[in-house]
């Protein structure tokens, strides 16, 4: 019994020596204190971390890029830590938590929740700690509205932008947006809020060019999709826009080749249009379009100079190198360059040091990117021209289409198939004045300066 | 996947006794609640949002699958499902009456959830095990595709998601962290009072003798229908107060999916892991499930960040965790409560050997 209690003991100590160690950190290095600090909450475990894998990579290398050949962003240098979320909400809260505080003296600038559900169990707490959350392509369409969302920024490329986008390319491709009369689109969703979220600008579309709006819903995980391939065929759409999710997107590229439908009458979503996506579903995808604010490839310029000096010299984040250019790594490493650009943009008004998170929302809110600058990041074509207000959290509404040639995606599109967003923001208003109005939150005004 | 219905004979924990209203365990407990109490004045936000919150949401959660599952012996796979009708019913109140007071939203949200309990727990009367839990499976993709499909739901949001209109009561505002935590805490111990007080009373035990076998109970004069039922409206009366807290105390904004069939798994190992047919499992569950992994990845953070690759580190604490489970699990079947009365009891025995 006494060796129970004695091993019991010996538990205790160890436990409680862990949890010293925790609670006090480490000795806080005056070094860290004038670097800029930038927690990253990935997921390299679970059902999604195949896809996850290298967006931390495109961010790693592009933050080594800056600190190894630029010295840092006007010299403040960058560190990061990871916390992994599984891309579940209750783990993604507890990373923020976690890092909201900063680290060793340096303050947390930006936060990216990597995870539709935790940047939703995050509009409030972000507003609350002033911390701003940039949601690429997912996340609270409404939160364009930054009157409301002070501290949401979907920035990029919202969902009713991307439903947009593929209307505007159907357009292109019959001639103009007055030949959409007539023209069928059946868009074949992921039945959940994700995938119901393009309906309303669809519709709204649909009445104002007088295409015909098919929905057809596909349950969660699709991996049988006979019926609703059935339904199109019987339908007869001109384009099927595919907004899928996981596994539904291979399964629907290869029922639709087998039931006889063209795979290049195909537009997936932003999240149906990545190498991880199509590659599964073999050779019948030949052909599949996408849209995406995401463009493939590796012959951008700062992929060069990335290649140069981080690939070339074993510094890469990369496991399997053959990613370096796919969608997914292209994604992070345009998110490094909007964060990294927005805390310069705030630097200029604040001060050569680490941003404080409160002062990365004025340097997003005031973010501009035009083409001389991109041409500068060596990010042209890469990253869409953006400006950025208190009024427009989204600021650019653009993508590209991409054509998968068997083995690697290809950009189809002329450059930016921009969105309608003048027909889109004043209903997406709408739905933030209504948001506002169910919480009791008075929104800003728009020349209003917060600090 | 396989642990989902135990049989029942295997629920009873070893030396089982019939809780008594007087033992020293309230007083126990009752220390704990004051000292819970006393830490919402002292801790920070990361202790609210990240620790106490879940533990004590999922805690009950657990607590109310344990009232069905742990006590009257019904298989559920519909957790996640009678939290979303919480979560949901909760939203609407709170935006479409909003004269009712907080706690009165919460509890008709509750209601809500009872009705829905009931009315897929009435497959219960003619079926057991792993038929039923298929039953309750249909709740767990009906439910959630029901609010998904109709935008009344979530008041025609964009996203279908659903946020807490206002959080305040009697005039305090309850939307900071310490707010969020005295909520969560007050609705617990009142849910967890309510429960420990039906367990101890003539209702626990009718459940207990339909658990261990309903034909020796209807035999002895207990009317299994309405127990079975009475059952199911409880479990998800608290299941659903649950799922309206993990929505407006815990999350702040979610939608349908954050109640999906995982949620009904973390319950039913929490329940597993902790002890059925215990109230304290529940507790003791939800602590294993919920914070282990936190303080494991803690843990890994402090001393090993750097020195493993990243994704390495992540899949090492998954198994561990899940060698922890199976360890836990092969040492004591009933659960870590009832490692833990063992504990006691040779304790309690030392220095003579047991």
């Amino acid at each position: 019994m006494s060796d129970v209690l004695s091993r019991l003991g010996k538990h205790l100590a160890v436990a409680a020596a862990a949890f010293t160690t925790i609670s006090f950190g480490g000795p806080a290095s005056a070094a860290d204190a004038a670097k800029q600090y930038f927690p990253l909450a990935t997921f390299r475990v679970g059902a999604y971390a195949s896809s996850g894998i290298p967006v931390w990579a495109g961010e790693i290398d592009y933050f080594r890029y800056i600190n190894e050949v630029e010295g840092g962003i006007n010299g403040v240098k960058l560190f990061w830590d990871e916390c992994e979320t599984e891309w579940e909400v209750e783990k993604g809260v507890e990373c923020y938590e976690r890092v909201k505080a900063g680290k060793n003296g340096s303050p947390v600038p930006i936060f990216l929740p990597h995870g539709d559900p935790i940047s939703k169990a995050l509009t409030e707490k972000t507003v609350a700690d002033k911390i701003p959350q940039i949601t690429i392509a997912y996340g609270r369409t409404e939160s364009i509205d930054g009157r409301v969302f002070p501290y949401s920024f979907p920035v990029v490329f919202s969902f009713w932008s991307e439903a947009s986008s593929a209307v505007n390319y159907i357009a292109e491709k019959v001639g103009g947006k007055d030949k959409l009369k007539g023209v069928k689109i059946a868009t074949l969703y992921h039945d959940s809020p994700y995938g119901k979220e393009t309906q309303v600008p669809l519709a709204l579309l649909a009445k104002t060019y007088g295409f015909e709006d098919i929905q057809i819903p596909v349950p969660h995980p699709g991996n049988d999709q006979s019926a609703q391939w059935a339904k199109i065929r019987q339908l007869k759409p001109d384009y099927v826009f595919l907004r899928g999710w996981g596994v539904m997107t291979p399964v629907a590229i290869k029922t639709a080749a087998k039931t006889g439908f063209p795979v290049d009458h195909i537009i997936g979503g932003i999240w149906s249009g990545s190498e991880e996506d199509v590659r599964p579903a073999g050779a019948v995808g030949k052909g599949y379009l996408a849209v995406t604010p995401f463009p493939a490839g590796a012959d951008f310029e700062i992929h060069k100079r990335i290649k140069e000096n981080i690939l070339n010299k074993g510094l890469s984040d990369l496991k399997d190198p053959k990613s370096f250019g796919s969608v997914y790594y292209n994604s992070g490493l345009i998110e490094a360059i909007i964060s990294v650009e927005a805390i310069r943009t705030a630097q200029k008004k604040f001060g050569v040091r680490p941003i404080t998170g409160a002062e990365a929302q004025w340097g997003l809110e005031h973010l501009k990117l035009d083409e001389a600058r991109l041409k500068e990041l060596g990010a042209d074509g890469l990253v869409q021209p953006l400006e950025l207000s208190i009024k427009d959290h989204e600021g650019g509404g653009a993508g590209k289409i991409l054509q998968w040639d068997g083995d690697k995606w290809k950009i189809v599109s002329n450059g930016w198939v921009k969105s309608d967003r003048e027909l889109l923001l004043p209903l997406i208003y709408e739905r933030a004045a209504a948001y506002a109005k169910e919480k009791g939150i008075k929104p800003r005004s728009e020349t209003e300066v917060v600090n | 996947m396989s642990d989902i219905s135990l049989p029942p004979l295997s629920l009873v924990p070893e030396a089982f006794h019939v809780p008594s209203r007087w033992s020293q365990g309230p007083v126990v407990a009752w220390l704990l609640v004051i000292a819970a109490y006393v830490l919402g004045l002292v801790v920070d936000d990361y202790w609210f949002n990240a620790i106490l919150i879940p533990f004590l949401i999922m805690a009950v959660a657990g607590l109310g699958l344990n009232l069905l599952t742990g006590y009257t012996g019904q298989a559920s796979l519909g957790t996640g499902a009678f939290m979303s009708v919480g979560a949901f019913a909760t939203f609407n109140l709170l935006l479409r009456a909003p004269q009712l007071p907080l706690p009165l939203s919460l509890i008709i949200g509750g209601l809500f959830a009872a009705g829905a309990g009931v009315l897929f727990g009435l497959p219960s009367l003619r079926i057991k095990g792993f038929y039923l839990t298929s039953s309750t499976l249909a709740a767990q993709f009906f439910l959630p595709w029901l609010f998904n499909e109709y935008g009344w739901f979530s008041n025609y949001t964009t996203s279908g998601a659903i946020s807490a209109p206002r959080l305040e009561f009697l005039g305090i505002d309850l939307s900071t962290p310490a707010g969020r935590y005295f909520l969560t805490l007050t609705s617990v111990v009142a849910l967890t009072w309510l429960s420990w007080n039906l367990v101890t009373s003539q209702v626990g035990r009718n459940w207990m003798a339909i658990r261990d076998m309903d034909t020796a109970a209807a035999v002895a004069g207990i009317p299994i229908a309405f127990n079975k039922l009475a059952s199911f409206a409880v479990s998800s009366f608290v299941i659903g107060i649950a799922g309206a807290l993990w929505a407006f105390a815990y999350l702040g904004t979610v939608d349908s999916r954050s109640f999906d069939l995982n949620r009904s798994f973390t319950v039913l190992f929490i329940i597993i892991i902790g002890g059925m047919g215990s109230i304290a499992g529940a507790f003791v569950g939800s602590a294993f499930v919920i914070l282990l992994p936190i303080l494991i990845s803690r843990i890994s953070a402090t001393f090993f960040a750097g020195a493993i690759d990243a994704g390495q580190l992540q899949n090492l604490q998954k198994i561990l965790f899940g060698g922890l489970i199976v360890y836990f699990l092969i040492r004591e079947p009933n659960g870590l409560v009832a490692l833990f009365s063992k504990f006691r009891r040779r304790l309690s025995q030392w220095p003579l050997k047991a």
